[in-house]
């Protein structure tokens, strides 16, 4: 068979349409793979707005709560019977007493009977008592006088009026009927209202939904923080300009940087069980103290640092340097006087980064112990704290409906914390970069 | 907070030296500064350092030192029986002693002797204290006073604190090492003791694990039950799961920012996916509780499939989702750093975008994206907080990812918040777990920045 015999056999209609149909084969498993693409994009994105949006959703009405304006009168019979203004003695009154005689003169029908009684002092927070017992205690010249104060109410009457809880009882609601009388009389007549939440701001944590704040979890994440930007900022700076500027090229600084880069892997709970270890059972370190937090959180977030660091240092071009070792500058001054002026929006740039993720940071605050249920706010990084994100992590263990309102609310301010950083360092990196 | 005040005098006290040095430097010259061999600043640097070092190394070998040397004396105050007490019993009543100390609130002593010894512990800490500052702050005026003697024109003073400062750049770069180190020790040292109680074979390959059971030694069962193997499998299978994820997403969302998409998007895209990665994971946890295990339980009874509430699923998902951002970011770095000239080549040759991507791209970017996804896999591994809150605790081994399963991580948890006795094996087999835990990451660690690092090396 000749070359032409093989051309003469082949039909030569049809080849058009069968290159051009593979073609179109061709381009639509193009179009294909490109939508795949932003398929996935998308994905991605929707993600994250169902996340956010669940978040958000759930947690943007912890941030006002309903309060009820009740007229205490401060009877000195009940706050001071020996009349000597004891400080002790006022502090340890049965506050509750009043509040109930408050809350009794507004329905006066539920004078007599105990069990009424009780179930519209149901309706109020323990928190009305701290409320007045502190505002005695402030000023006792007001024992004997009239109080009128917003106090607020109990949790499920809270979800009840944000529309969380069903009215019946048959479908989870908590109220009888004459509860419900009551709440919608109230608010009838204006003297239930919904306010800033205050204590979610004031408070340190409390087994009462309506009482139970961020502030002592706020001041545990600062106070944890603080060490750990206090350590980790200058050994990462350090190590970075140690390993860029002077290290000879040698097997001592590869381990070095291998361990770095392996570190930066490791998982976290790995830096928690070596707190517990170190810290604790060796160095006897106190436990569930923010000091111990912020040690292991330095050992998070130092290779996310010196990382950054490094790349800061490099970006610093080498003519810099050779100018000023030119001019007769020592290595040191070459690196303080030039090279790290230069490199120091970058640096700021990954401390701020590695300290975000500190903030984030749970696991190895659970092993050494910072979990506890804790009233307190710390006054000191020596004292038993929780952080932000441990205080998301208890507040989802908790049965009551609240507390899912009030833990997507913590992490809506973990959230903002983290915003703002990141805004930081965006604002810095685009303030300061440089191109040479 | 006492050691912090201590500190701080002596941070004055440098400055002071620093005032100091550089005064007597320019003194010591007199009317010609040239003939100074360092700038004056270099001077008082050369004080302020005399002044701190000696005394800052003294406070460190004491504070080391002290505790240890304090609770050997306090113990030796005991009485004989408590002292006779074995090692695990005595350690509980110095923890005992401590903590009284620390809070100072005496009368909560479980007995007088105990609260006898608390007070001579806080005593002796006191004492220690002040003996300490005494000494410290003296040392350093002696060292400020010496360092201004030393000082004259041709003292090589910025030589000096060059290499001070050198030194301490060095001590900062092995903090990484000791870090490693004081990992590896402290989990195979109680991981050791641990297996001094279970024989290794049976925590590596045994399929039961019951360790609540070993509580009490009086108890039925008091060995409890340390077979790994569930919380292997269970590990595993998330992670497959959130692998199975994150990994088309990922990777798909890669090739379209580098390859395809247009800088305004990239623009916008690219940090929406870095904010998926920069939220803490208990947020993820939380989202997995609350949002994504509910949907999917009605999803299945619509579907008659029965899915625990706590179902590997919901969890692998969600963990998924988080480690989308870092496969793609990853793979977006390896494939950005493929050479141009390659895809004009198969442009040139008539290739379509795709085809370009999956027939020549891909292939040499492959030693890169499987490095990544190594880094990835030993982060699914790792990850602590989604597990705790949405994975459960029952210690199944199963395949199935409807069912819940529990993982190294939760356990390790599980078995370390709350009460702590460092002598039972209930304890111990969290460090032993960890070990594991670290070694497997660390494998995966390394082989992939070892890929990563040869990829890059072959395109730089």
């Amino acid at each position: 068979m000749t070359d032409t015999d093989l051309v003469q056999n082949i039909p030569l209609t049809g080849i058009a349409e069968k290159v051009g149909a593979r073609l179109n084969r061709r381009h639509a498993a193009e179009r294909r793979f490109r939508a795949y693409g932003i398929a996935s994009v998308g994905m991605a994105v929707v993600f994250l707005a169902v996340l956010l949006t669940s978040i958000i959703g759930k947690g943007y009405s912890a941030f006002y709560q309903h309060e009820v304006q009740i007229s205490v009168a401060l009877d000195p019979a009940v706050i001071d019977p020996d009349g000597k203004r004891d400080h002790h003695a006022l502090a340890v009154a049965d506050y509750r007493a009043l509040v109930r005689t408050a809350m009794v003169s507004m329905f006066p029908e539920v004078a007599d009977n105990r069990h009424e009684r009780r179930e519209l002092m149901d309706l109020v927070s323990e928190g009305a008592e701290e409320l007045v017992r502190d505002k005695v205690l402030a000023n006792p010249a007001l024992i004997g006088t009239t109080q009128t104060l917003w106090v607020p109410v109990t949790a499920n009457v809270d979800q009840l009026l944000k529309g969380h809880m069903s009215r019946d009882l048959s479908r989870g609601g908590q109220f009888s009927e004459r509860q419900l009388g009551w709440i919608d009389s109230l608010t009838a007549h204006g003297l239930l209202k919904s306010h800033f939440n205050t204590w979610l701001w004031t408070q340190g944590d409390s087994r009462q939904p309506e009482l139970a704040g961020l502030l002592g979890a706020i001041v545990g994440s600062f106070y944890s923080l603080v060490v750990t930007l206090l350590l980790s900022f200058p050994l990462g700076v350090a190590t970075a300009i140690y390993l860029e500027e002077f290290a000879p090229q040698n097997r001592w600084t590869d381990l070095i940087e291998v361990n770095i880069n392996n570190l930066a892997a490791v998982p976290s709970i790995v830096f928690g069980l070596l707190g517990l270890e170190m810290f604790l059972n060796v160095f006897h370190l106190p436990r569930s103290a923010p000091l111990v937090g912020g040690l292991a959180l330095t050992l998070v977030s130092l290779p996310t640092i010196i990382i950054a660091a490094r790349v800061a240092l490099k970006a610093v071009p080498p003519w810099i340097r050779e100018a000023a070792l030119g001019l007769g500058a020592s290595r040191w001054q070459m690196v303080v006087h030039h090279v790290l002026p230069l490199a120091m929006p970058g640096i700021l740039t990954g401390t701020i980064i590695g300290m975000a993720r500190a903030v984030g940071e749970t696991a190895p605050l659970l092993m050494i112990g910072m979990v506890a249920f804790i009233v307190d706010v710390p006054a000191s990084p020596l004292d038993p704290a929780t952080a932000l994100p441990v205080q998301v992590y208890l507040w989802a263990a908790s049965p009551e409906r609240a507390f899912v309102e009030r833990t997507s609310a913590a992490i809506i301010v973990l959230l903002l914390f983290l915003g703002v950083m990141n805004a930081g360092a965006i604002y810095l990196r685009k303030k300061f970069e440089r191109r040479w | 907070m006492q050691v912090l005040v201590l500190l701080l005098v002596l941070l004055i006290l440098s400055i002071v030296g620093f005032r100091l040095g550089r005064g007597r430097a320019v003194r010591v010259a007199g009317p010609k500064p040239g003939t100074l061999h360092s700038l004056p600043d270099y001077y008082g640097y050369y004080v302020a350092l005399w002044c701190g070092l000696p005394a800052l190394a003294l406070i460190a070998l004491w504070l080391s030192l002290d505790t240890t040397l304090l609770q050997i004396l306090v113990e030796r105050a005991l009485p004989a029986q408590t002292q006779a007490l074995p090692a695990s019993q005595l350690a509980l009543v110095m923890n005992e002693v401590r903590n009284l100390a620390r809070s100072g609130i005496f009368s909560q002593a479980s007995s007088p002797a105990i609260a006898k010894a608390a007070i001579q512990f806080s005593n002796l800490q006191a004492i220690s204290f002040a003996s300490m500052a005494v000494l410290a702050l003296s040392l350093g005026v002696a060292g400020g006073l010496l360092g201004l003697r030393i000082i004259h024109p041709k003292l090589r003073a910025r030589n000096q604190v060059e290499t001070v400062v050198k030194l301490f750049l060095i001590a900062s770069s092995t903090m990484a090492i000791f870090t490693t180190i004081g990992i590896v020790l402290s989990l195979l040292f109680e991981s050791l003791r641990f297996f001094s109680m279970i024989p290794i074979t049976n925590f590596l390959f045994g399929l039961d694990w019951s360790p609540q059971m070993a509580m009490r030694a009086d108890q039925v069962g008091s060995s409890g039950a340390f077979g790994a193997v569930p919380l292997f499998t269970g590990t595993l299978l998330i992670s497959i799961i959130a692998m199975l994820v994150a990994t088309p997403i990922g990777l798909m969302s890669a090739i379209y920012m580098a390859e395809y998409a247009h800088p305004k998007f990239r623009a916008v895209a690219k940090p929406l996916l870095e904010v998926l990665a920069g939220i803490p994971t208990v947020v993820y946890g939380f989202f997995a509780v609350l949002t994504v295990a509910p949907f999917l339980r009605e999803l299945g009874a619509v579907l008659h499939i029965d899915i625990a509430s706590e179902s590997a699923l919901a969890t692998g998902v969600v963990m998924g989702i988080m480690i989308i951002p870092f496969i793609s970011s990853l793979s977006d770095d390896v494939l950005t750093a493929v050479p141009d000239s390659l895809r004009q080549g198969a442009y040139g040759l008539g290739a379509t975008r795709s085809e370009t991507i999956k027939q020549v791209v891909m292939p040499a970017a492959l030693p890169g994206i499987v490095g990544g996804l190594l880094l990835a896999v030993s982060r699914a591994i790792g990850e602590t907080m989604i597990v705790v809150m949405a994975a459960g605790l029952s210690a199944r081994l199963t395949a199935n990812p409807f069912e819940a399963v529990t993982t190294v991580t939760v356990q390790i948890v599980t078995l370390l918040v709350g009460d702590q006795e460092f002598d039972s094996p209930k304890t111990l087999a969290a460090f032993a777990l960890g070990l594991v835990l670290f070694v497997v990451t660390l494998a995966l660690n390394v082989v992939a920045l070892h890929v990563v690092r040869k990829y890059r090396e072959k395109y730089d």
